[in-house]
């Protein structure tokens, strides 16, 4: 036990935090948790201030993994940064390519075939399955359903992570997406086992959810845990799923229509109550939706070039200015500012990254509530330490 | 008398198990090996799809994962370690019981991988703590996890209990503690364990 001292604990004006001499309660107990801890997803470590099991304080310690990647960036050229994105966000290398290329194409004025934007929406939303597959697995492993969620999630992400690497070369680090198309044309077979593995995602879903959706612990575990008001979420600064599950609006899929998006008809879900249960339902509502926009693009796919002929991969000296590229990746709102001063490496590099924005409420969230709280609502929260730290 | 492996075969025909201490000893070490749940950047993912159905690291009994390393045998250091993480991972190191053993798992742990140029990013755990087996990749896939364990099965079972190369645990007295890196003015103090690591020599041509 770390013996809290007073001046360090004071309690700042409107804040819940109660004196730490309190002559009636005891003295608080600080609890550091991680960097090694199974629960925390990665190197993040919280310092937990607890009045009996409540937490009065919770302070959010990373930079474990910073690995530098925007210095990085900036030190090498524009198409030589695009693997290191994969490695930012580990789970979705796809969504981070796509708004890297974004970025660029912006920066460039570069146009990208019909095909390419058919295969990136696909990729995405694959991207989108797997990653809230395993959020949900993460999440449920989180309540203490030790092993067996998670082996469903992991299985699924098998058949998701199998077509990754047919078509790129890699389970995890696709490194596919390029500044006006991607790499490699699909093929009829790869689009073809891409349906079959959309086809059979609905069945999997139905099977998780029967298991997991109405069961009661669960619901007891999660509801009512962790509520994010949809105020707060706003000002924070929020996006993605968190956000959604507040009740707020916001898909940059639908605000941005970026890509072609717009040509799909598909409906963006909203929790009501913004709890823990709320996130995990809203993740799995969104995968539901994502079905049917693979099933379409699939279907509708045209024949072409997955590269613009024109387009300048090597070499490129983009004219001086700066461009911001920002799609709904799986956890959120993923960008990418580059400013360009016309030499062929950017002049600086910045990435918004959706896991750290999201992780800032933490505090908020988890005030009154225990550390077996803290531990479900960090898992629904949704990081992913390579995007925090960088 | 010596007996040869062919005429050990022939007794276990017969339903004569013949073995050594040390035979049995390494056959029940290499094959109950537990490691330490302990991820720490891409390739913990893929740590964790060698734990799951598919792979099934069950097979080589090493799927007891372990979150404290009091209780854990092998160290799997899954991912970049950043100077801010190293100080912790050789205390980790510090805290799992002998017999332990420690795997390099990707190309991070082993030199600091793509990310070798930051200014945060050790270029390598072997310079704090002894490397049994390295797996190259970025991340190794599961296949060569289970690979990387294979090979350190192997090596356990190659250990001989005593004379000059037994095992650490079971050597000298000295104490198994290593030293722990903290940060200094500029970069981890001391920068590496002299013992465990020296830079390359300079490859130079032979002078005529």
């Amino acid at each position: 036990m770390i013996e809290a001292s007073t001046d360090a604990l004071l309690p700042s004006p409107g804040s819940r935090v109660r004196p730490v001499r309190d002559p009636f309660h005891g003295d608080l107990l600080e609890v550091s948790m991680g960097p090694h801890h199974p629960s925390t997803h990665g190197v993040f470590r919280m310092v937990a201030t607890l009045d009996g099991e409540t937490i009065v304080r919770l302070k959010p310690v990373f930079g474990y993994l910073h690995r530098n990647h925007e210095k990085l960036g900036e030190s090498t050229t524009y198409l030589a940064s695009m693997p290191y994105t994969d490695r930012l966000d580990y789970l979705c290398s796809m969504t981070n390519n796509w708004a890297y290329a974004l970025a660029v194409e912006r920066l460039i004025g570069q146009p990208v075939p019909e095909r390419a934007e058919y295969v990136r929406v696909i990729l995405a939303e694959l991207t989108r399955l797997l990653n809230h597959t395993c959020l949900a697995g993460f999440l449920l492993q989180d309540c203490g359903a030790s092993g067996t969620p998670l082996m469903y999630a992991f299985r699924e992400r098998e058949k998701i992570l199998d077509l990754f690497e047919s078509l790129s070369g890699s389970r995890m680090m696709c490194n596919y997406q390029r500044f006006g198309g991607c790499r490699v044309d699909p093929g009829a077979h790869w689009l073809a086992a891409a349906s079959r593995v959309t086809e059979g995602y609905g069945r999997f879903l139905d099977e998780f959810e029967a298991l997991l959706t109405g069961n009661e612990i669960m619901m007891a575990r999660t509801q009512g845990v962790g509520p994010l008001s949809a105020k707060l979420a706003v000002a924070a600064g929020v996006t993605g799923p968190m956000l959604r599950a507040a009740g707020v609006a916001y898909d940059i899929r639908k605000v941005d229509g970026y890509g072609i998006y717009p040509r799909f008809n598909f409906r963006v879900p909203l929790g009501e109550h913004g709890d823990t249960y709320d996130r995990y339902m809203l993740r799995i509502l969104e995968m539901r939706e994502s079905i049917p926009i693979l099933r379409q693009a699939l279907a509708e796919i045209p024949a072409g070039p997955i590269m613009d002929p024109k387009a300048r991969l090597r070499g490129l000296r983009p004219k001086a200015g700066e461009s911001y590229g920002r799609i709904e990746g799986p956890k959120g709102e993923i960008g990418f500012y580059l400013v360009s001063d016309g030499t062929p490496n950017p002049y600086r590099y910045r990435v918004r990254p959706p896991s750290l924005i999201n992780l800032t409420i933490l505090e908020d969230l988890c005030l009154g509530r225990t550390i077996a709280d803290a531990v479900i609502i960090l898992g629904s929260v949704d990081i992913v330490l390579g995007e925090v730290d960088r | 008398m010596e007996i040869t492996p062919e005429q050990k075969d022939e007794l276990r025909r017969h339903g004569i198990l013949l073995t050594s201490l040390e035979e049995l000893y390494n056959w029940g070490r290499s094959h109950s090996v537990w490691p330490l749940q302990f991820g720490l950047a891409c390739c913990a993912i893929e740590m964790i799809a060698t734990s799951m159905a598919r792979f099934d690291i069950a097979r080589f009994g090493s799927e007891v994962f372990r979150p404290s390393p009091r209780q854990a045998d092998l160290l799997i250091v899954s991912g970049t370690v950043t100077k801010k993480m190293a100080p912790q991972v050789v205390r980790l190191w510090n805290q799992m019981p002998e017999p332990k053993y420690c795997i390099a798992m990707g190309a991070c742990a082993i030199s600091g991988g793509p990310f070798k140029q930051g200014y945060n990013v050790l270029k390598g755990i072997d310079r704090y703590i002894p490397v049994d087996v390295y797996i190259p990749g970025c991340p190794p896939r599961p296949e060569a996890l289970l690979n990387g364990l294979i090979t350190l099965q192997a090596k356990i079972s190659g250990q001989s209990i005593s004379g000059p190369d037994a095992p650490r645990h079971l050597g000298s007295a000295d104490s198994c503690e290593y030293p722990v890196p903290e940060f200094g003015g500029h970069d981890l103090e001391p920068p590496k364990n002299p013992d465990l690591w020296q830079p390359p020599a300079p490859a130079r041509a032979p002078k005529p």
